[in-house]
């Protein structure tokens, strides 16, 4: 089984050095992938030094455009399994074999990490929880399953959808919408219960009315999807 | 009311006949290309010959129910405007799509040469 994480990081000079080291006390046997989204900072060097695969993206094509490069590096380069893992600390390695695991067992073509499969210390504000519930309850009624978290960027995926999002992965929000297209592709889903992380460095880019946007645009973006053939 | 519509068919002549010579010149210079500009071309030529022509203006603008023929000159010049800027939209999102794959096969590709190099330098 050849594994590849793949770790999208657009200015995160200060927290890959922690990523990457917890990645390889806990999944030594995998293939480190950092796509550099047209940092603005040391991204792209921090990563040589410590010597993993780097793809350096010459502009920022946003979280899509980045994911999907690392997508299609393991499409080329034949890998079984690709695990998406942000470069900002949130996710925690030691995980990562959970993930794994459920694809293994073939119980799904893509596993997620969900926050909300088990109380864990993730408080959201008013508004944040009210976009998860409606994102939760339109992406399950899409999926036909119980889908707890929409937006998580901690998944892992087989060959089959390392594959189709080689040939297309959304570009500007593309957890939620990209479970719509592999679902629509006749490919399945499954969730495994994970905890996250406050951010090491750095902020979050959303604020209230951002996500406000966000949900709107994913929303159509996800109704569009449905629309086409 | 005879000499206000003699200034607007005049204005209207002059603005569309600027128009389809500006289309041309681009045209003849190469700077625009032919896919682009049959949509210019066919609306400058539209609106010239409707602004020369007082009985197939008024024609068309009874057609329609419009009391003042000469803004169904401004009718057809922003319904055209909506087309094109439509079909940019759609160029424009062709483009993106493209621009975005060339930035990725860089990144793959420069990836490659590194590693090509890096083995270059480790072998005897």
């Amino acid at each position: 089984m050849k594994i590849i994480i793949i770790v999208p990081a657009y200015n995160e000079e200060k927290s890959l050095h922690g990523v990457v080291q917890d990645l390889r006390n806990h999944v030594p046997d995998a293939d480190i992938l950092v796509v550099n989204d047209g940092s603005r900072d040391r991204t792209e060097m921090v990563a040589r030094d410590l010597g993993v695969k780097v793809l350096g993206l010459p502009f920022n094509l946003g979280i899509g455009g980045a994911m999907q490069t690392g997508y299609r590096y393991a499409e080329r380069n034949g890998y079984d399994i690709a695990i998406q893992f942000d470069g900002d600390g949130q996710h925690v390695a030691s995980e990562v074999k959970e993930l794994c695991v459920g694809l293994q067992q073939g119980r799904a073509d893509i596993i997620v990490g969900s926050r909300f499969l088990q109380p864990g210390d993730y408080r959201p504000s008013f508004f944040r929880k009210l976009g998860i519930l409606i994102f939760s309850v339109v992406l399950s009624a899409i999926l036909r399953m119980r889908v707890t978290d929409t937006t998580s960027g901690f998944r892992a995926a087989n060959r089959r959808v390392i594959e189709f999002f080689a040939r297309s992965y959304p570009e500007d929000y593309p957890e939620v919408e990209s479970l719509v297209l592999l679902h629509r592709a006749g490919m399945t889903m499954g969730e495994v219960p994970v905890v996250m992380r406050d951010r090491m460095e750095g902020r979050s880019s959303i604020t209230p009315i951002r996500s406000a946007y966000y949900m709107i645009k994913v929303l159509l973006a996800v109704f569009i999807d449905l629309l086409k053939k | 009311m005879r000499e206000t519509m003699d200034i607007v068919k005049v204005l209207a002549i002059a603005g569309s006949a600027t128009l389809l010579f500006l289309v041309l010149e681009l045209i003849r210079r190469g700077r625009l290309k032919e896919r682009y500009a049959l949509l210019w071309l066919f609306s400058s030529l539209v609106l010239l010959i409707l602004s020369l022509s007082r009985s197939l203006l008024e024609y068309f603008s009874r057609l329609v129910g419009i009391y003042y023929p000469p803004s169904l000159l401004f009718l057809i010049a922003f319904v055209f405007l909506l087309l094109i800027t439509l079909h940019f939209s759609a160029v424009i999102s062709g483009l993106s799509d493209k621009n975005k794959r060339l930035a990725q096969e860089l990144a793959l590709l420069r990836q490659a040469l590194d590693e090509v190099k890096r083995s270059q330098t480790t072998a005897p």
